[in-house]
């Protein structure tokens, strides 16, 4: 057999009928993450058909989008936003208990948003298909994985057959090399990544991330960088399974019984030498910085401090306005109300520890709001257990329970309108985190030290004395005597 | 199921600006509906309502009649963003049937096609001469794979085979893949690795 890259033997594992020039391939499904905004029309088409679950036993369910994100109150009633939103949270209630489908719940300790919560339950594993009704399913791509997001009637065509109609995509790899600098992380790879290939440049195309600096990565940093696949308009992003993605998953709750069998297969599905790409992008990991958007899509990336750029286009041009930056000036002088940390990019252990480590023993500034979202039930457990939520609320954050929250904007908590937030999750679109609301999007580092300085800030003014004075005058004043090496 | 597609002629709209993202087109705020129905209402909200909920008497989509111009004539990258359906749901029930761009997001295409929505790519030369023409009716002939406008010639389009013909006969997709139920049994018993 010819030479093959991780994507074909994934896609080869699960063909069920192959595709023609006149059909479609049908392709099996071997986890189906399911969550209560894009499911409950798709239980209705099936039960209007007198359709069943075909396999319940390959689907799971997760409260995420809609969910308040502060506890219920005395009465044991939930904050939920809306009357609606509390009526889609009890619908997929409904329909996991009709059709035998776990949830994990209110009540359940493993509660999360679906893509912190996959992984961290051993349920997402190498080699597998995933998909979810939700664009970011490739975050689970990181364990070499073919995970991609579905609209809601294909959600109902998985709940019926466990299978999808597909075509194959076109590949690419996109290779980053070196070493990252310290104070750079999976996600500033990511904007950089996403801002060389450009926002519709992956459209079509499955990428696989390879190369030194991608498998330095910890598993959550790869979980990044695949989790923002569609923002480059790729529906899936991969990478091969290594001895770190065997590692991370050795001893999780649906990991095969016989784990070291497994392991050994996972391992036989990295691209082969020979194989060929459609594409191939090559970045030099040594030469990212901490990145920031500046403008309202996330192709829009920049090193922190770097001038806005100027208007290739009406529509950077449109950009530029809403965001109330100028062509040429840093985005670094403005005055940032909220620093959102959390969702499904970057909600995870790492991540707040990343927030963490410049947050301790300092302050968040005054008129700064800061929010810090769990990704999961496990992830917050976790986080408590080291004092990560102390390290937060004495900085004078909140910390809230597990959910999508701010990235979404649907269950209550949002960016008022006009206010600049800096924000960890994936995307900058205008509104997208609540009408009228201006998104600059970093890492969980970059927001934390943004949100001590109360402008955007590159963290690793925290870490070396050099760095602080190539900073914006704001900057160096808001981070000032605090500053200690 | 959705209704056929075969030959739709109407005026089109014109939305230039690139990367109209799946936020534009339906705001998450309004996905809590458990229904597909109404979601018109809410198409492109923030661009048409201020946030007191009055209407934008300047915005285009309120002072247009959404029968007469059913054809959108995007910028590219239409639709990138989210994988909801919504945004479809919220077109069609506005009253698009079609969109024109020079370059469309891969989830909302598959989406649209499930709908009775027709995504269509057209190279920029296309795009130009259909916005130079805004009042002139446009036929989008997906039985012959084409677009006309007036005495110019026809352009070509493509669609993938089998969502044209889903679309031409109005076949429901659900439909046709339980009727490979046996070869799914078949995988299951033979291939199906042992995981979860």
């Amino acid at each position: 057999m010819s030479a093959r890259t991780l994507y074909e033997k994934v896609w080869d594992r699960h063909v069920v009928v192959p595709e023609t020039a006149e059909t479609p391939g049908v392709m099996y499904v071997d986890l189906h993450l399911v969550h209560e905004v894009t499911s409950p029309q798709a239980f209705s088409e099936i039960e209007a058909r007198g359709l069943k679950v075909r396999r319940p036993d390959r689907t799971f369910a997760t409260l995420d989008h809609s969910t308040p994100t502060l506890p219920a109150g005395a009465n044991g009633e939930r904050p939920y936003f809306t009357a609606a939103a509390k009526n889609q949270v009890e619908t997929l209630e409904a329909n996991c208990a009709r059709h035998g489908v776990e949830l994990a719940g209110w009540d359940s300790d493993q509660r999360g948003v679906v893509h912190v919560m996959g992984p961290e339950l051993g349920l997402t594993q190498p080699g597998m298909t995933v998909v979810c009704g939700d664009s970011h399913t490739a975050t689970h791509g990181a364990f070499g994985a073919l995970a991609f997001g579905i609209g809601t009637s294909e959600v109902g065509h998985v709940l019926a057959t466990q299978c999808l109609l597909q075509r194959r995509a076109r590949s690419m790899r996109v290779t980053v090399n070196g070493t990252l600098r310290p104070g750079v992380s999976g996600k500033d790879m990511a904007l950089a990544v996403i801002a060389a290939i450009g926002f519709g440049g992956g459209t079509g195309y499955v990428i696989e991330y390879a190369g030194e600096a991608v498998r330095a990565l910890d598993m959550e940093g790869r979980m990044t960088l695949c989790n923002m696949s569609i923002e480059a308009g790729a529906r899936a992003g991969m990478i091969a399974p290594d001895q770190t993605t065997i590692d991370w998953l050795r001893g999780r709750r649906h990991v095969p019984a016989d784990f070291d069998t497994a392991a050994a297969d996972w391992l036989t599905l990295a691209s082969d030498s020979g194989a060929v790409f459609d594409k191939e992008v090559v970045l030099d990991g040594a030469a990212i910085r901490p990145m920031a958007t500046w403008g309202t899509t996330p192709d829009a990336g920049a090193p922190v401090g770097a001038p806005a750029p100027h208007p290739r286009s009406a529509s950077d041009q449109k950009a530029l306005d809403y965001m109330g930056f100028t062509a040429g000036e840093a985005t670094t002088g403005h005055k940032v109300d909220v620093v959102f940390i959390g969702s499904c990019t970057n909600g995870r252990l790492p991540d707040l520890r990343a927030a963490a480590e410049i947050l301790r023993g300092r302050k968040v500034q005054p008129g700064v709001r800061m929010l810090v979202v769990p990704g999961s039930e496990a992830v917050r457990r976790d986080a408590e257990a080291e004092g990560l939520d102390q390290v937060f609320i004495n900085a004078g954050a909140e910390w809230r329970i597990p959910g999508c929250s701010m990235c979404i904007a649907m269950n209550g908590d949002f960016v008022a309108p006009g206010q600049l937030a800096v924000s960890t999750s994936n995307r900058n679109f205008e509104g997208r985190q609540g009408k009228g609301a201006r998104t600059i999007l970093a890492s969980p580092a970059t927001a934390a030290a943004s949100a001590v300085a109360g402008v955007l800030t590159d963290p690793r003014v925290f870490l070396s004395e050099a760095a602080l004075l190539m900073q914006p005058s704001a900057a160096r004043a808001a981070i000032g005597e605090k500053h200690h090496v | 199921m959705s209704e056929p597609f075969k030959v739709l002629t109407s005026k089109t709209l014109t939305l230039s600006q690139a990367n109209i993202d799946t936020d534009q087109i339906i705001p998450a705020r309004f996905l809590t509906t458990t229904s597909r129905e109404g979601l018109g209402a809410h198409a492109f909200h923030d661009w048409r309502y201020e946030a007191d909920g009055s209407a934008k008497p300047e915005a285009v989509l309120n002072r247009i009649d959404p029968t007469e111009q059913r054809i959108l004539l995007a910028g590219p990258n239409f639709a990138c963003g989210s994988s909801r359906e919504h945004a479809p749901w919220a077109l069609l029930d506005y009253g698009f049937r079609a969109v024109i761009s020079t370059e469309i997001a891969d989830i909302f295409t598959s989406n649209a096609l499930k709908n009775g929505f027709l995504p269509i790519v057209v190279d920029q030369a296309t795009w130009d001469d259909l916005a130079a023409h805004p009042e002139q009716p446009v036929t989008i002939d997906l039985e012959a794979g084409e677009i006309r406008r007036g005495n110019a010639a026809a352009v070509p389009f493509k669609v993938e085979a089998f969502a044209r013909q889903c679309l031409l006969d109005g076949v429901d997709t659900l439909g046709w893949l339980q009727s490979k139920l046996p070869y799914i049994q078949t995988y299951e018993r033979f291939r199906e690795p042992e995981t979860i």
